[in-house]
């Protein structure tokens, strides 16, 4: 037996590992794709394999009468599995390059396949789907690739393996890509990469392989150092759901818990749910030092300047960005457990920190994973997946599941037996606009269906770095909407985001040249200015829009038509008198003159919006005072 | 607005152990940390102070001490507890033996790390622990590859492989019926490598026995174990003085040393990046089948 002495130096036992990051993958394969064999070979070829091991394996090798080691003994974990030759649960590996630290998930693929892979996925950055070269692409590579889009998993890598029992074919491998390319449109992954392999012979898993030339791309090992992974992180949102309090005594009171997502500084303004009260962080604590910036994952106390009740399932949040608060949400639950989903049954929900009761009200339709039908059904067993409805007894605070993991995802919990019987992927509450709320004029065309947009507001949002919004400014001719809109627009644009400002006048242009001023037309100019905003905010934009709006039941219905939160009315007022001395368009002269009549603000009603998120008294503040006001509430 | 920066994976993996650490304050009601000397067990402690800082950890160290442990180990043991002031709760093999509840090994190979299980169950009963964090790692060992952060044991204590809760994103579920427990391992994800560096990065005090030393040994098939007063050392085997470190620290009757000039981090580090055998290789207890480890924790052992 050897012995170390802490001399020896090759590449591999470089101290240099200190900053790597860490990659966490998934593998999926059907049995016999060779899934053992390829972890083994990543092991084995960068040189992750000790010899304790190597031995114990040639050993195990042996005595089950195999001629050659066999690689995929390393990985295969218990008595029971080793005795069936089948792997039953998800293992989790790990090795190292100098580049990177890795954790593999390793799911196994027979019937319990989906649950595991769920699991394993939950946690996965990128995930490696095995196709067999000589049995070409299978139902259940398909299924792999859909449940790696459901779970959103950002990086997918198809490993065509078995390269050797198809004489390394390019033909082969390119039919398999083209087919697999065909089924994946219909999915939402953004970046899959094809890779020819064969685990066995070892070509293109580690090193190049020689008897693919045509190959132009990178080893499955390469490809797995240098693959971006944070890039998934959601970095808008402050989401802080509280594990902990820690009080140890009077004077000090801190809120424990790892980010969720988004970024926080002391200074910053935040609001507690559920109570809805708020207030500004005052420390970012840890045992080492005090941050100045809190990230995603970063595991934190935090102390705020007001006295507020905290607890565990309680969550921090950023002041004017809050997450969907509501005790009825839809979800894709994959059901994990022998007896099936039943309807209305309590269950147990645990939704980051918080921990209430649930049931499910309405199974939608459930998926059928291979063909990606929607079929009816009244309960869920194990291993299938379905769009459910579902009731919690006390809200919860959540994101849709594709644009933040940590605040989308949910397990179900038997009340009986204690076990995880359950996980869910929650759909976009009111984050997203329902298409289905229909405004008056949609009803004269009601076998139109919505189809949704190509790129959805969620990576719209990512790419810009902000969320879309609708400030809507309200008030007479005159108060100022125009000159503060244009100013904060500037402002906005400015700091890189995405902006459109719509004016009364330009509308009345073009779209609106039909529609004159009466309360009939002026409803429908409205109407069509919330349908035209809502085009906008759906591709990401801030919308700035300046109308007088005079009726409060036209703004409520443009308000309708946006998610809870997005939809931000702002109050532009002034003395009427000063508006009449302003005024920019020369309309009140026309007016007191008789040319032109129902004027607001002057002969006809402005009604005042009752709870606008901001007034602001031009009387009062200056531009750059009110536009200041307007960006706090932008985020 | 650019909020991006890298992530370090020993950053990554602390949080992800803090994390765990708050989950079973928050989830249980009495815990228990237990505790070997060993690094991986204090590596969790350095977690725990982190975790609950500027607070005390809120829960007692547990030690199953074999009553063979190397003295050092027991110093260390006490100097840190007297220094964070923390509670400590010793369960003895011995008491476990006297009481008759289990019996000695004998002959040459006779250890007590068997008899520790008893011991573990028993002494979690006593205090009616229904959390008991362990410093387990997946990359240690085959059978633990599959091992949950939070692993449910029947009311027995027991462990079922098969009967495992699905563990998603980053959810815990500790419910559980009266009488059943948790083991919980924060430290699920490191490796050897990762716990090394770690403790090079935070500087946290090790026994010595980690450094290389000058010591008595003698080898028995292949790992040299120390000369103790707790092992048989057979005719045959020679005595020799050697410079000797230990990769892991239990029960001295099984726990092997190598051979090694590593008197420093940074020179354990490259020791370790450099091993062709894995840690537990030294350990005798493993050695003695080819599943030993997975029928061990079948019955409740760490
Ligand atoms: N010819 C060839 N056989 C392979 C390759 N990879 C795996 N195999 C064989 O396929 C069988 C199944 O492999 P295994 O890794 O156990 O598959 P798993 O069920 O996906 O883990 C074994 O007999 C392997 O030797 C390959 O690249 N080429």
């Amino acid at each position: 037996m050897s012995e170390s002495n802490g001399k020896v130096k090759d590449e591999n036992t470089d101290y240099k590992y200190l900053d790597m990051d860490l990659l966490r993958f998934t593998t999926a394969g059907s049995v016999d794709d060779g899934k053992s064999t390829l972890i083994g070979r990543l092991f084995y070829d960068s040189k992750s394999i000790f010899e304790d091991q190597m031995e114990a394996i040639e050993k195990s090798s042996k005595s089950s009468g195999e001629e050659e080691v066999n690689l995929a003994l390393l990985t295969d974990g218990l008595k029971a599995e080793r005795e069936q030759k089948i792997t039953i649960d998800v293992a989790y590996r790990y090795f190292a390059t100098p580049k990177r630290k890795f954790i593999i998930a390793d799911t196994p693929g027979h019937t319990q396949y989906t649950r595991n892979m769920v699991t394993g996925a939950s946690t996965a950055d990128l995930a490696v789907i095995l196709v067999d070269a000589s049995k070409g692409l299978l139902t259940q590579s398909r299924r792999h690739a859909f449940i790696s889009s459901l779970l959103r998993i950002p990086h997918l890598v198809v490993a065509v393996n078995k390269m050797d029992l198809v004489d390394y074919d390019e033909k082969v491998f390119n039919e398999i890509v083209g087919e697999f390319r065909d089924f994946a449109k219909k999915l939402n992954v953004s970046d899959i990469t094809y890779i020819p392999i064969s685990a066995l012979k070892g070509d293109n898993v580690v090193d190049k392989s020689e008897h693919t030339n045509w190959y132009k791309g990178s080893t499955l090992l390469h490809h797995l150092e240098t693959v971006k992974v944070d890039a998934a992180e959601n970095i808008v949102d402050f989401r802080f759901p509280i594990q902990y309090v820690i009080r140890p005594n009077q004077n000090f009171r801190g809120f424990s818990g790892r980010v969720a997502s988004g970024h926080i500084r002391p200074g910053d303004e935040i609001t507690v749910l559920p109570s809805g009260l708020s207030s500004k962080i005052k420390e970012i604590v840890t045992r080492d030092e005090n941050l100045d910036i809190a990230y995603p994952g970063d595991s934190v106390t935090l102390t705020i300047e007001d006295e507020i009740d905290i607890s565990r399932g309680d969550m921090i949040v950023r002041k004017n960005n809050v997450p969907t608060v509501r005790n009825n949400f839809e979800a894709y639950v994959c059901w994990m457990n022998e007896k099936p989903m039943e309807l209305g049954k309590q269950y147990i929900l645990r939704h980051t920190t918080r921990t209430t009761q649930v049931f499910a009200e309405e199974l939608v339709y459930r998926m059928n994973v291979d063909s990606l039908n929607q079929e009816e059904a009244n309960e869920l067993q194990l291993n299938e997946i379905g769009r459910v409805r579902l009731k919690s007894s006390q809200p919860i605070f959540f994101d849709a599941y594709q644009i933040n993991k940590h605040t989308g995802s949910f397990i179900i919990i038997d009340k009986a037996t204690n076990v995880t019987v359950g996980a869910g992927m929650m759909r976009a509450g009111s984050t997203v606009s329902d298409r289905s709320k229909k405004s008056k004029a949609r009803e004269a065309s009601p076998n139109v269906v919505w189809e949704p947009w190509n790129i959805p507001l969620e990576e719209r949002e990512k790419r810009n770095g902000h969320k879309a919004q609708l400030i809507w400014f309200t008030g007479i001719s005159g108060a100022g909407k125009s000159t503060i809109a244009k100013e904060l627009e500037r402002k906005l644009w400015d700091a890189g985001k995405q902006t459109v400002l719509l004016d009364g006048d330009q509308v009345r242009h073009g779209l609106n040249g039909d529609l004159g001023f009466s309360p009939a037309d002026r409803t429908e100019n409205i109407r069509r200015v919330g349908e035209l905003a809502r085009l906008f905010f759906e591709h990401g934009n801030i919308v700035i829009c300046t109308f007088v709006s005079p009726y409060q039941k036209d703004r409520e219905e443009v308000k309708r038509l946006f998610p809870e939160g997005r939809f931000q009315e702002i109050h532009i007022t002034c003395d009427p008198k000063t508006a009449q001395e302003r005024d920019p368009k020369g309309l009140y002269a026309k007016a007191k003159k008789g040319e032109i009549k129902g004027l607001t603000g002057f002969d006809a009603n402005h009604e005042v919006p009752k709870n606008p998120e901001l007034r602001i008294d031009t009387d009062s503040l200056s531009v750059e005072e009110a536009v200041e006001k307007i960006l706090g509430l932008i985020d | 607005m650019s909020e991006q920066r890298t992530q370090s994976h020993l950053k990554e993996l602390e949080d992800e152990g803090i994390y765990v650490m708050r989950e079973v304050a928050a989830q249980f009601e009495r815990p228990v940390l237990l505790f070997s000397g060993g690094k991986d067990s204090i590596v969790m402690f350095h977690l725990a102070l982190k975790a609950f800082h500027p607070g005390k950890v809120p829960f007692p160290l547990m030690h199953i001490d074999t009553g063979h442990n190397f003295p050092e180990t027991i110093e260390f043991r006490d100097k840190l507890v007297e220094k964070y002031g923390v509670e400590l709760i010793v369960g003895s093999v011995q008491e476990s033996i006297d009481a008759g509840d289990v019996e000695e090994e004998t002959g040459p190979d006779a250890s007590r790390n068997a008899l520790q299980t008893r011991t573990l169950l028993d002494t979690l009963k006593e205090y009616q622990v229904d959390a008991a964090l362990g410093g387990g790692r997946r990359d240690e060992e085959k059978a633990r590859a599959k091992e949950r952060f939070f692993s449910h044991r029947d009311v027995f204590g027991q462990w079922d492989p098969k009967q495992q809760r699905p563990e998603l994103w980053n959810l815990f579920n500790g419910r559980k019926n009266p009488g059943e427990n948790f083991r919980v391992f924060p430290l699920s994800n490191w490796t050897e490598m990762d716990v090394w560096q770690y403790i090079a990065q935070e500087k946290i005090d090790i026994p010595e026995l980690y450094f290389a030393h000058e010591r008595k040994v003698f080898n028995r098939r292949g790992v040299w174990l120390a000369d103790t007063d707790f092992v048989n050392r057979m005719e045959e085997e020679r005595l020799e003085t050697k410079t000797v470190r230990f990769r892991t620290i239990g029960d001295a009757t099984c726990t092997g040393a190598v051979l090694s000039n590593a008197s420093s981090m940074e020179e354990i580090i490259q020791e370790v990046a450099a091993a062709r055998q894995t840690e537990r290789g030294n350990r005798h207890d493993d050695k003695r089948s080819e599943t030993a480890m997975e029928d061990r924790k079948r019955q409740g052992y760490f």
